[in-house]
């Protein structure tokens, strides 16, 4: 190799192609590139449906969107900033009811095994149910597309926190607790100083999880409540039989979901302290 | 023995801290409705019977036995985290109702709150104990025991970036800095490289003579128990644990490892705590054939 470098022993020396970030990289531009190109080739050569747009269109379209997202001419022409900030407004909101439930109802629950014993046939039966069954149901009785949209995210992103949570309060290192006791340290004491720091990292990924969800649910419930929103987007264009405004959705939610994982990632591990969850 | 008798007065409490009783402790099998119909009932396990055993103040107790005798059971009974099935323990002559900050425990795997610096561990068992104590003497509290146990500097540091030896010194101030009168450890540095355990060693000796406690402490490591106590509990082995015998240990103190075993009686000693741990561990391997 023409590489001779002088041997040292604090860094071994790798060819630059050997670095596995680079390789990963690579592969992923690569197969990116060969995606795109068979979708431009086979869209212009016809071997698709009539809708399917040129990947160059499709492209074109979608910096188009992303370059301009707060623009508003009137309630079915507006900017796809607009509807992400209508959706995530409803997540966020959706989500934190859940939340304000599912936590202290898991530590709650978490604390005692006959408890744990009693509410799970509910989660069990619960939790699998498609955020579309609970629809008809929340309109049926609330009356209100709006509050529906929530109930139907708040239920569905329950779950997932719900069960995280009890997990971790119900398995506390039982060194943490006697370590307490032996203090004298009263139950409420033990409850926040111990279990529920103890169980923190349980619940933020339960919350990972449950917002991860939420956002799932966002664009099928705002397909079928209508107003503003991604889902609603969504279905508009359809109507309008724009699939590159449709493909341009899927990525920016795609992206909007990388981003909210993310954050609790991040937050998942500020809580950590070295534990792996 | 007669010692009850002597309770209600003020000095026999001191010097007997504490005081086990004919204690008992079975673990209950599965007895109940369900389990007898599917005819997959247990009995109890009897794990420790007819235990008695009296700590003077100040001194050094080291209980050895083969595993799973019971050592952890006692001690957890003694820490009060564990009630006996029968039999009483009194601590300086009150029956105990559970657990108190008159007793420290040492925990063989450190038990430190991950999410705890080293300080705050530390200041969680002050916390906890004097709740009404300023912040600022707190802190200095903490402070010196940190420097007590050598840990300055690390203060601000989380359990996971220390290495086992530090952290079981965290334990090991936690368990000091709430001034209990009795220091409970379990196995405190089991988990230990036998480097980093023989210097602890020698730090636990230094600080229990500074600060002058009762100490039970759980070993299985017969030089251990010969450098550290001033009398081994030799217990036999599970189930229904007992006392065997008691052996004091007279070497002058500080003592030192290299020389220990020029006192008179350290191989006679040795000898005799090895021949019960063989023939116990033997007894143990047998009955699981």
């Amino acid at each position: 190799m023409a590489v001779s470098s002088k041997s040292n022993l604090s860094s071994e020396s790798v060819s630059w192609y050997q670095d596995q970030n680079l390789q990963a990289t690579l592969i992923f531009i690569t197969s990116l590139v060969v995606i795109l190109g068979i979708w431009e080739l086979g869209a212009r050569l016809g071997f698709f449906a009539e809708l399917m747009p040129t990947a160059s269109a499709t492209l074109v379209a979608l910096w188009g969107w992303i370059s301009n997202p707060f623009y508003d001419y009137g309630p079915n022409d507006k900017g796809i900033g607009w509807q992400l900030v209508v959706s995530l407004r409803r997540v966020i909101l959706g989500f934190t009811i859940s939340s304000l439930i599912a936590i202290p109802l898991g530590v709650y629950i978490g604390l005692s095994k006959v408890l744990s014993k009693a509410i799970d046939p509910y989660v069990q039966l619960l939790k699998p149910v498609s955020p579309l069954a609970w629809l008809p149901l929340g309109l049926g009785l609330l009356k209100n597309s709006e509050a529906t949209a929530l109930f139907v995210i708040a239920i569905t992103s329950l779950w997932p926190t719900l069960i995280n949570t009890k997990f971790g309060v119900s398995n506390v290192d039982p060194n943490y607790l006697d370590v307490a006791r032996s203090l004298g340290a009263s139950r409420w004491r033990i409850v926040w100083k111990v279990v529920l720091p103890s169980a923190a990292p349980n619940i933020i990924a339960g919350l990972r999880i449950s917002i991860g969800i939420a956002w799932l649910v966002i664009v099928a419930a705002e397909m079928l409540i209508g107003g503003t929103g991604i889902g609603y987007f969504v279905w508009n264009e359809w109507n309008n039989l724009s699939i590159t405004s449709i493909i341009t959705a899927i990525v920016v939610v795609g992206m909007v979901g990388i981003v909210l994982d993310r954050f609790f990632a991040f937050w998942q591990d500020l809580v950590s302290f070295g534990r792996k969850v | 023995m007669t010692i009850s008798s002597e309770t209600h007065t003020a000095l026999p409490a001191t010097t007997t801290p504490v005081i086990l009783e004919n204690v008992q402790k079975i673990f209950p099998g599965k007895q109940n409705w369900i389990d007898r119909r599917l005819k997959r009932s247990t009995l109890g396990f009897i794990a420790l019977e007819g235990i008695n055993l009296q700590i003077q103040s100040n001194t050094f107790v080291s209980i050895i036995g083969p595993s799973g005798c019971g050592k952890s059971t006692l001690l957890n009974i003694v820490a009060g985290l564990s009630l006996p099935t029968s039999g009483s323990v009194f601590i300086n002559g009150e029956p105990i109702r559970g657990p108190g900050p008159d007793r420290g425990i040492v925990f063989q795997n450190y038990a430190l709150m991950p999410w705890m610096t080293v300080s705050d561990n530390i200041r969680f068992a002050v916390e906890t104990v004097h709740p009404r104590m300023p912040l600022s003497n707190q802190r200095k509290l903490v402070q010196r025991y940190i420097n007590l146990v050598g840990l300055d500097g690390a203060e601000r540091k989380h359990p996971h970036e220390l290495s086992g030896g530090m952290k079981q010194r965290v334990g090991l101030a936690r368990a000091l800095v709430i001034d209990p009168q009795i220091l409970l450890m379990d196995e405190p540095f089991g988990a230990l490289d036998a480097l980093t355990r023989s210097y602890l060693q020698d730090e636990i000796q230094r600080i229990w003579q500074e600060e002058l406690k009762t100490v039970i402490m759980i070993t299985h490591s017969i030089e251990e128990a010969l450098l550290l106590s001033d009398q081994i509990v030799m217990m036999s082995r599970g189930p229904a644990a007992r006392i065997v015998s008691i052996l004091d240990v007279p070497f002058p103190r500080p003592r030192h490892r290299d020389e220990l075993d020029q006192y008179p009686h350290y191989h006679s000693l040795k000898a005799e705590m090895e021949h019960h741990l063989v023939q116990e561990a033997r007894a143990v391997e047998e009955s699981r054939i």
